[in-house]
């Protein structure tokens, strides 16, 4: 950009700025304001309300759920700027984007970097709008952390693949309409056997079993193929290379759960929670000192984490996922975590609620969302494994396996 | 590793192979599954027949006066398989308060039953969330030929079942501890469905009346409320020792046996390490335990102090063994067919049990002076 595009841009985005206000005015039911529940939509299958379903399908048609895509396959086809500009305005007015799942944060970028054109076109417009729910079949019995140690097998039969074999730990199984999964097409090599496909979860031979979490709530599942017929195609780039792009979807999940968790930002500042429950001395400090540097100590290195997060971002100017996801991913997690720990300790027993008389519903809530964040340091590539990533790819410490 | 006695050896001996023969964590679950209210009546009849109930009550009342160390014992490996029993709030908590401040008529009336299993007791204390007894709210008043209490105590554990209550409330000079008898018109009990599926209720004290005689000790004793308390903490600590050690067993089990990546994970050493790390911790939270339990049956004047060393260690310790216990299970450990989840529940539920690790950590400072 030479100096004199910079003051017409500078108009381009005031005019933009005044549209996307202008737009979000006529289409956000205000009632909804502040109103995203991050663990019901991670975790549940909660119907919308009418209102929110006018607001789905309103950003869904403007592709403004998923705003960087391009228009033509129904993204919102805006540049980094004008997504910027949209999230402030949303945010200002405490808008949420209704449009979200594992179509959005995981397949899309993944079938837009490798898919063929017809792929696109039938897939993406529908995650655009919201429309399909996608679950990921990659974790099996033997094969969770060592991935590619999956046995799914997928037999070529002219026309279509044979599937059998089993997932598990399938997020949203039971409500999902397709799946992407790695199989195993090549028994002979390990990584260079495995395709990546996509899988219609109302073909015959797919058995869902929920399972329950710790937390109470079943939002993942076991789920068996008994000689399910996948058409080829169906086959996401080229046999036997699959394991190249289910690895570059796993950066894409890191990459939006070091972000999509908020990194424990969600539910409020954490010190805001503690002036609710706890003693105050006369100079208006909590007078629990240990607690008070400890819950410090968790909000400074948030704002570490955030201006880390500000910075990659920056660098990588919304391109490939960079090798800092891992690190990324790990804080993030751990910042999830540890404010969930302390606010279970702000609140002492009122934290421990399950159900019941004697608890609010936030209370409530509090309890279920620290047992299932426990999760978010073992999926999507554990703490353990992202470690590993962090010393042997980006240190070069080569050593075990793993 | 105290030294034990042959005797204490053959109570733990007994209480471990109880524990999981008779009452493992299967017995817990479905204990769980039925919703019931918080323990099993035929496991509490078979801890009474084995005398648990009366380790610490004197033998004139039907105890065994065996000390507080033989009862650690006990609890710690209970806790292990998670036994849900009010053995700590009955046979420990409620008990010391009878021991030490209870009238030779009190003592005559109570611990008998006590002892025997067939009264289950406990002592409530705090009035909110967060253990403060330095700041209770419910108020004695002294009327004629007795008490008024009024106000509320929250999460007593056994507070849904307990026949008869050690309550803590505030008179013109202090502390002191009445006994309540769960009949008392004056007394509304509210359940409290914790995540750890224990029983707990919320008690309203409205007007309750009781006679002089139900007075513990002094009114206004702050020592007798400290010696009470400081016996409970040492038994949460306890509990929590053996919820510890199990879950790092089971931990460890796990890493031996699962394979990824054509290995067994324990041999990574990164997992090494952190396996290391919580054993050693559990080898320090052992000591405390032990010295504190061995100080109450040598009235040792460090007991406060090593209450609180207990307390915070067992908290500290039990907090990174329990999430150890989910994060290195996997996905496994995140399912509720899985016993992780019933450990790293009920680890914060003691850990909230009288004084969390900073409520120690701030007392240890006080009691040493700065
Ligand atoms: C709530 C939840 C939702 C999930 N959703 C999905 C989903 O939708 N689709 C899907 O396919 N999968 C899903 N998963 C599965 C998840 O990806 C796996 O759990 C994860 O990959 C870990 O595998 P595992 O459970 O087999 O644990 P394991 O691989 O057995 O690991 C056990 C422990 O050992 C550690 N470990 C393993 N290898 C090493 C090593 N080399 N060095 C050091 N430590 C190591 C791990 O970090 C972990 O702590 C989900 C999991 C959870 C908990």
């Amino acid at each position: 950009m030479n100096d004199l595009a910079a003051p017409l841009q500078e108009e381009a985005n005031t005019a933009f700025r005044q549209e996307v206000r202008e737009w979000l005015a006529a289409n956000f039911p205000s009632e909804l304001a502040n109103q995203d529940n991050t663990l019901a939509t991670i975790e549940g299958n909660a119907a919308l309300s009418p209102p929110a379903e006018k607001w789905k399908t309103a950003m869904g048609e403007k592709g403004w759920g998923t705003p960087t895509w391009p228009a033509e396959y129904g993204g919102g086809g805006l540049n980094r700027k004008q997504t910027k500009i949209l999230q402030e305005e949303m945010a200002a007015i405490g808008a949420w984007n209704p449009i979200g799942g594992m179509g959005v944060m995981m397949l899309g970028p993944t079938l837009l970097e490798f898919a063929s054109e017809e792929q696109k076109h039938q897939h993406i417009p529908p995650i655009c709008r919201g429309e399909i729910r996608w679950c990921q079949g990659y974790s099996e019995p033997g094969a969770g952390s060592d991935l590619a140690a999956l046995q799914m097998r997928a037999e070529d039969k002219g026309d279509h693949y044979l599937v059998n074999g089993q997932k598990t730990w399938t997020s949203g199984g039971q409500w999902a309409d397709w799946c992407f999964a790695l199989v195993r097409t090549d028994t002979r090599h390990k990584h260079e056997g495995i395709s990546f496909v996509l899988v219609d979860m109302k073909t015959p031979g797919i058995e869902v079993r929920p399972i329950q979490l710790i937390s109470g709530t079943s939002s993942f599942c076991e789920t068996f193929f008994t000689d399910v017929k996948v058409p080829k195609e169906n086959l996401v780039g080229e046999e036997n290379r699959g394991w190249h792009i289910g690895k570059r979807l796993l950066q894409h999940e890191r990459t939006n759960l070091s972000g999509g968790n908020r990194g424990g930002r969600s539910g409020g500042s954490l010190h805001k929670i503690a002036l609710k429950y706890l003693d105050l001395d006369s100079a208006g400090r909590l007078v629990d000192k240990d607690l008070r540097t400890r819950i410090t100590r968790f909000e400074m290195r948030q704002r570490a984490f955030r201006l880390t997060a500000g910075r990659v971002m920056e660098a990588v100017k919304g391109g490939a996922p960079a090798a800092a996801s891992s690190i990324l991913k790990n804080v993030g997690a751990e910042m999830t975590q540890e404010r969930a720990e302390l606010s279970l300790e702000i609140m002492g027993m009122q934290g421990l609620g399950w159900e019941g008389e004697g608890f609010t519903p936030q209370e409530l809530m509090g309890t279920r969302s620290w047992l299932w964040g426990k999760a978010v340091s073992i999926y999507g590539g554990s703490a353990e494994i992202q470690n590993n990533v962090i010393a042997k790819r980006i240190l070069g410490m080569e050593g075990e396996p793993g | 590793m105290a030294v034990l006695t042959e005797e204490q050896s053959l109570l733990r001996d007994m209480a471990r192979s109880w524990a999981q023969e008779q009452s493992p964590v299967k017995a817990f679950r479905q204990l769980r599954d039925k919703g019931a209210e918080g323990w099993d009546p035929e496991r509490w009849q078979s801890i009474a027949e084995m005398g648990w109930t009366g380790i610490v009550i004197p033998e004139e009342h039907g105890g065994a006066d065996f000390g507080f160390l033989g009862l650690g014992l006990v609890l710690e490996e209970t806790a292990r398989t998670l036994t849900a029993s009010p053995l700590a709030a009955s046979a420990l908590a409620a008990s010391s308060a009878l021991v030490l401040g209870g009238s030779a008529e009190q003592q005559a009336r109570w611990l008998p039953g006590i002892a025997g299993g067939d009264v289950i007791a406990t002592l409530a204390v705090d009035d909110g969330p967060r253990h403060c007894p330095e700041d209770i709210h419910c108020v004695a008043r002294q009327v004629d030929g007795g008490w008024l209490l009024n106000g509320e105590k929250a999460f007593v554990a056994e507070g849904g079942s307990a026949e008869l209550l050690v309550i803590a409330a505030r008179c013109e000079s202090g502390p002191a501890l009445f006994l309540v008898e769960a009949d008392n018109p004056g007394l509304t009990r509210s359940p409290r469905r914790m995540a750890d599926a224990r029983n707990y209720a919320a008690l309203a004290l409205e007007n309750l009346k009781v006679p002089d005689a139900a007075l513990l000790g002094k009114a206004g004793d702050p020592e007798l409320l400290d010696a009470v308390l400081d016996r409970a903490r040492i038994g949460a600590a306890a509990e929590m020792l053996g919820l510890a050690t199990q879950a790092f067993e089971t931990t460890l089990e796990y890493l031996k046996t699962r394979v990824q990546f054509d290995t067994i994970l324990a041999r990574f050493q990164a997992l090494q390490h952190r396996m290391a790390k919580q054993f050693t911790e559990i080898e320090l939270l052992r000591s405390c335990v032990e010295s504190a339990l061995l100080a109450i049956d040598n009235n040792d004047p460090e007991l406060p102090l090593l209450a609180s060393l207990a307390k915070a260690t067992a908290c500290d310790t039990l907090h990174l063994v329990s999430r150890e216990m989910v994060q290195l299970h996997g996905g496994i450990g995140m399912t509720d067919e899985h016993d992780a989840g019933f450990y790293i529940k009920r680890a914060r539920s003691l850990e909230n049990a009288w004084g969390n690790a900073s409520f120690h950590r701030d007392r240890y400072a006080s009691l040493s002076g700065y």
